[in-house]
């Protein structure tokens, strides 16, 4: 009795085996004419916390907006929005997991850089191949590179949501009692830690804040290792080959070690495990100096109204300048200045029940007058140059972003790998700031690599 | 069958049979099947293979058979974790709990009953609230600058859980896992016979040669259960992700942790399902270590 159960259980496992992975083809133009439909949109977005900006329009904006929009021509929509307001690690796995196990809304707010991998575990598809048809007068609006982000290998996934550029943020109080300029513009590394060691002597203040560590996931490499590595004239990713423990790698970890070695920065912080939120509240309590970070930052972060940590002072106290290369010239491309960009994507999952008015609701999220609204009176860096023409004009941090960060900033590399890599960068900043030597972390920094990629892919 | 005859009476009490027996044993055997052995099987599965959560390797995975085990053991984070994980059994259930459940337990004897029930009611209440509460609750106490701990000691800047990782998990499962211990034991000393205690306490026997030579003979099989039953619970406790999620730089990273990190953060589910079965090897080993114990007593 007992072996047979073990058998017969062996058996289902074995059938089952067979599953592990598999993925499933539809038609494009299935429930193309239902007369009801249901929709989820699902965003890592929740009123009254992450991103309630977003959240508050999904709701109130567009469920209504386009559930009417469907009852003119005879469909009964119901929309459901799936909110979360959850870490962006934690909001891909559970993204993943939805994917895997052919459940998950119908449109998912994702971050472009977690498309590479999710295509090529078959979890997404082109949007082509999900709603067939993907003809649209809004392309034309959507600048190239910023299409860029919704492609991989080539191909198109999703519509893109914007995108976003990384200035070094200052307090202008504090830089006033430091006796610092208040129009503070950089051109070097030395002088981030020069304006640092300023910033020191004022009591109770952590001059610099450099996103490290693990806890902060990938907030430490786009806020921190990316924008250093575009600051030492070497790209992460270069020749097909991710760079390893190269000098510029060293350089950018001595960084690290003069910002945390040398009581510039926090190393407690760093390892907290809601470090991040933490250094948003700080800055804004007029606690730390100088942060590295995204517009995101000033749309969202220390907005009066809105933000997660809102400074009222905002606009009056919180300065910003362009993140400088190591030394003039010493940039990628010979550039005095760098920065990193990225941006969500809305995507169709390839399982929806209704492809063709996934689609269609898509196109509605992205419409001119959508993405105006989404914003809210706030001004940000849309996807669509027509709104972005028109709503840039009023805020002088998104203009500055648009005229001056854009022109010379640089996306991820979209590949599947790119993740592990950024692990592996996190990692190597985690173990500086814990007190190892830039060269024992650089090392141990491409043992990783070697381990996640394969020898054959590291330069 | 066996109850028609007079000798099998014993083996079949109730007079079923062996057919109708595993009628009633079938559903939940089924149960057992569909939730414990299944999932064990399944996890055995993955584990041979490098199924990944996305990526190429979600799509077609491939079986590598037992690199992933090898690769665990040589892996630093899988030992380092492995350390953790033994200090914290050590620390917070085989120590820890099972001296204050006991000390409870003992000292509990003798006062007032209302007490008692007031002193009982507040250590299960610890142990009966729910975990993500629970970890709320810690987390304020211990959090930097506004913790509950930093202020009632005046030194607001330590961060608890960052600075001291393990002494914090330790000392939180020491106080949420005491209930089970302290029950278990107050009943267990309530079967030690009282004329034996009177007549230690006429013999002039001191208090801690009264527990070692009267109390503990009694006891020591409930001591044996109560520490393997802990050991195991401890040893799979998931709550540390909840305070520390196995922070500062993988300094309070037990097993449970690290699996779901590798797992779920990492996406890694092959490699992560074979650590689950070392740790499953290892709860194994130590229960064995135990029954010997137990069975060497009988």
């Amino acid at each position: 009795m007992r072996r047979t159960t073990v058998f017969g259980l062996l058996g289902v496992c074995a059938l089952l085996a067979g599953c592990l992975g598999r993925t499933q083809e539809g038609d494009q133009a299935r429930n193309a004419d239902a007369k009801e439909i249901t929709l989820t949109i699902v965003a890592n977005a929740v009123a009254g916390g992450k991103n309630a900006r977003g959240a508050n329009w999904l709701q109130n904006w567009v469920i209504p907006r386009f559930t009417e929009q469907q009852k003119a021509k005879g469909v009964t929509a119901t929309i459901r929005f799936e909110q979360n307001g959850a870490g962006d690690e934690d909001f891909k796995t559970k993204v993943a997991l939805d994917l895997k196990t052919g459940g998950g809304g119908d449109i998912i707010e994702v971050d472009g850089i977690w498309l590479g991998e999710l295509a090529q575990a078959g979890q997404i598809k082109p949007l082509g191949d999900v709603v067939g048809n993907t003809d649209w007068d809004g392309w034309n609006q959507i600048p190239k590179a910023v299409q860029g982000l919704g492609e991989f290998e080539g191909r198109r996934y999703g519509v893109p949501m914007g995108t976003d550029g990384r200035v070094l943020f200052f307090n202008k109080k504090l830089f006033a009692q430091a006796g610092l300029p208040v129009d503070w513009q950089p051109r070097s590394w030395r002088d981030v830690l020069d304006a640092g060691a300023k910033l020191k002597a004022l009591p109770g203040v952590t001059p610099i804040q450099l996103n490290a560590g693990t806890a902060m996931g990938e907030a430490t490499t786009m806020q921190g290792v990316l924008p250093l590595l575009a600051g030492t004239g070497r790209p992460i990713h270069e020749n097909g080959k991710w760079q390893g423990d190269s000098e510029q790698v060293k350089d950018v970890l001595e960084l690290y070690r003069e910002v945390y070695g040398g009581g510039l920065g926090d190393p407690v912080l760093q390892q907290e495990a809601k470090g991040r939120d933490r250094s948003f509240a700080l800055f804004s309590e007029n606690r730390i100096g100088i942060l590295l970070e995204s517009d995101y930052f000033w749309r969202s972060v220390v907005e009066p109204k809105n933000g997660v940590a809102k400074m009222p002072d905002r606009d009056t106290a919180v300065g910003w300048a362009l993140v400088p290369a190591r030394q003039p010239g010493a940039g990628v491309g010979g550039q005095d200045f760098v920065s990193m960009s990225g941006g969500g994507v809305r995507v169709v999952n390839p399982n929806t029940r209704y492809p063709r008015q996934a689609w269609e609701f898509l196109q509605f999220l992205n419409s001119a007058e959508a993405v105006k609204e989404s914003l809210a009176g706030a001004a940000q860096l849309t996807q669509r140059q027509d709104v972005n023409d028109e709503v840039l004009a009023g805020d002088p941090m998104l203009t500055f972003v648009a005229e001056e960060v854009l022109p010379i900033t640089r996306y991820r590399p979209g590949l599947a790998d790119y993740p592990k890599v950024s692990a592996a960068l996190q990692q190597a900043t985690a173990d500086v700031v814990a007190g190892k030597s830039p060269d024992e972390a650089a090392k141990a920094y491409r043992a990783a690599l070697v381990k996640a990629v394969g020898e054959g892919n590291v330069g | 069958m066996g109850s028609s005859r007079p000798g099998g009476a014993g083996l079949d009490s109730a007079g079923l049979g062996v057919r109708r027996a595993i009628g009633f044993v079938a559903p939940a055997l089924l149960l057992i099947a569909v939730f414990l052995v299944f999932p064990a099987l399944w996890t055995l599965y993955i584990g041979i293979t490098n199924y990944q959560l996305t990526g190429p390797a979600a799509a077609n995975p491939r079986v590598v058979g037992l690199d992933n085990v090898v690769e665990a053991v040589r892996d630093p984070l899988f030992t380092n974790s492995v350390w953790l994980t033994a200090l914290f059994v050590l620390g917070s259930a085989v120590i820890g709990q099972n001296a204050l459940g006991f000390g409870l337990a003992w000292l509990l004897r003798t006062v007032r009953p209302g007490l008692r029930r007031t002193i009982e009611g507040l250590v299960l209440l610890s142990w009966i609230l729910p975990g993500t509460v629970v970890a709320y609750l810690w987390f304020a106490v211990l959090s930097r600058d506004t913790g509950t701990l930093g202020l009632l000691l005046g030194s607001p800047q330590t961060a608890w859980l960052v600075q001291y990782p393990m002494t914090s998990l330790i000392i939180f499962n020491v106080w949420r896992g005491t209930a089970f211990s302290m029950l278990l034991y107050s009943s267990a000393l309530a079967a030690v016979p009282p004329s034996q205690l009177e007549t230690a306490r006429l013999a002039g026997a001191s208090g801690r040669q009264t527990v070692r030579d009267v109390v503990f003979p009694h006891i020591r099989g409930h001591v044996l259960t109560n520490t393997l039953l802990i050991s195991l619970w401890t040893a799979n406790d998931f709550t540390p992700f909840l305070l520390t999620a196995g922070g500062p730089n993988h300094r309070s990273e037990v097993l449970p942790v690290l699996i779901y990190r590798q797992a779920l953060e990492s996406g890694q589910l092959g490699y992560a399902s074979a650590m689950s079965l070392l740790l499953l090897v290892g709860n194994l080993a130590i229960a064995l270590v135990y029954l010997r114990l137990l069975r060497r007593r009988a």
